[in-house]
């Protein structure tokens, strides 16, 4: 059973792997991008050193990026599993996993400035719990930096400096307006996760776990597909580049989920992936047998 | 590309253009957000020794300890640098910085601090933590670790061959000024 054994190893494992290896999809979208670039320019250094900085983390079984973020992590449970027990399990992971510094001690007191020293904290890991029909755990996480966190952004449609209606070419505006505010700050090249509709809460959670998609799958809904493969073509027109220094490569994808709304909010949300686009995924079977799952 | 030693004079320093590619070697110190503040708030005269003519670096490492006491950095790349746009000209000024290492650039104020008192803004590839870190091999001391935590403590390290690209110089250029120009030009031209 689930709930007579302790999933923290588990857990500390699968920080480990989203701290320091990065998933092939996004290394390939990486090599896709200094393959884009002027040979000797700022932008394909950049990207050299992203790429051997992947390599290196890798080897070394060592946080790729030195803030090593905000656990984000969806689980689904089966019924009957205690989600307070995950929780818990959880909360040592992380404690674990900063010991052991796959994580940075990252959890600060907002009111003392203390750093808490462990990596948990008050919301620190954030957990969101779905329970499901299936009778295995399945976790999938990412850890989100604060310097991309800070460029995400909410629009409230209409935008009338944007031009922005209530309709995809008002998202289409608001979403290339927060590719050009961020610039590089956000380490880019970037992986947007954005959510249209829902509310101020809900539109930022769906937009963060649009992260989780695949960097290269394809939206079911048509108009989406339609609308994320345009947005990735002039997003990077805009010619930031990587770290800002002017270039080719400003996004590696764009990933846009929907949830209904109020007839009276029209919210576009964006969360902006730094290139560090760290993730990972386990499945624990009801035996206790763990298959990673990326 | 050119090996720049720490500690540097100002005649190194302003002979500096946005786009050079160097490599660093020396004495630096960290400090980001806490650090900044601390700095201005008072005059802190142990640190100076450290601070002058040398650069301050935005990062906020992975640090460990070895059993004989002493620390390593595990991994070490820049933070967003914006955040301290308020103190850095005052902070390069009082302290006599020859630059400041980071990521995303800054302002107008910083850019006017670095013409005013000859230093650079030197950018490092953000998130590139564990090349970077293996650029510094050595730390010797640090300020305030108790008081602020491991991000936000001033570490003073030896780095060698610690790769950026110079952004702000000390001449008014800025990458960042340019490239916004012309993504802003672009957006308005997408957006019609």
């Amino acid at each position: 059973m689930h709930s007579d054994r302790s999933h923290t190893e588990t857990f500390v494992e699968l920080i480990r792997r989203a701290s320091t290896q990065l998933p092939a999809d996004v290394v390939e979208a990486l090599e896709e991008g200094r393959n884009g670039e002027e040979g000797g320019g700022l932008a394909c250094i950049a990207l050299d050193t992203v790429l051997s900085n992947v390599d290196m983390a890798r080897e070394g079984s060592a946080p790729i990026c030195q803030d090593t973020g905000t656990p984000v992590v969806w689980i689904h449970y089966p019924v009957g599993v205690s989600t307070r027990k995950l929780k818990e399990d959880f909360e040592a992971a992380v404690r674990e996993a900063t010991s052991l510094r796959y994580l940075r001690p990252n959890a600060v007191n907002t009111l003392s400035g203390a750093n808490t020293g462990d990596g948990a904290g008050r919301g620190i890991p954030f957990l969101h719990f779905e329970e499901w029909d299936e009778p295995r755990v399945e976790v999938r996480m990412i850890l989100k930096g604060g310097g991309s966190e800070n460029v995400g952004t909410q629009y409230k449609l209409p935008d009338g400096r944007l031009g922005a209606g209530r309709d995809l070419e008002g998202v289409r505006r608001a979403v290339l307006d927060a590719v050009f505010q961020a610039q590089g700050k956000g380490c880019a090249p970037g992986v947007l996760g954005v959510c249209v509709g829902g509310d101020r809460v809900s539109a930022f959670e769906e937009s963060k776990r649009q992260l989780l998609r695949p960097l290269k799958d394809t939206n079911p809904v048509p108009e989406l597909a339609e609308l994320e493969e345009r947005l990735l073509a002039e997003g990077n027109e805009l010619g930031i580049g990587p770290m800002g220094f002017g270039g080719n490569t400003t996004l590696l994808a764009v990933k846009i989920g929907v949830l209904d709304r109020l007839p009276a909010c029209y919210f576009v949300t964006v969360s902006y992936m730094c290139w560090a686009d760290r993730k990972a995924a386990v499945s624990i079977d009801e035996g206790g047998k763990v298959q990673w799952l990326s | 590309m050119a090996e720049l030693k720490l500690p540097a004079s100002e005649k190194t320093i302003r002979g500096l253009s946005v786009g050079d590619f160097v490599e660093l070697s020396g004495r630096m110190i960290t400090g980001r957000d806490a650090a900044h503040k601390w700095l201005i708030e008072e005059q802190r005269d142990e640190v100076v020794p450290y601070l002058k003519d040398s650069v301050i670096y935005h990062c906020g490492p992975v640090v460990g300890q070895n059993e004989d006491g002493s620390y390593e950095f595990v991994a070490a790349g820049p933070t967003t640098s914006i955040r301290e746009e308020p103190y850095q000209a005052d902070v390069i000024c009082r302290y006599g910085l020859r630059g400041v290492i980071g990521k995303g650039g800054m302002g107008a104020k910083t850019l006017d601090g670095l013409s005013r008192c000859g230093a650079v803004y030197l950018h490092a590839v953000g998130g590139a933590a564990q090349v970077l870190a293996r650029a510094i091999p050595r730390v010797e001391k640090v300020f305030m670790l108790e008081e602020f935590g491991v991000p936000e403590a001033l570490w003073v390290i030896h780095v060698e061959r610690f790769p950026v690209m110079v952004t702000m110089d000390s001449h008014g250029g800025s990458l960042h000024d340019r490239v916004e120009a012309a993504s802003q030009a672009k957006l308005q031209e997408l957006l019609g």
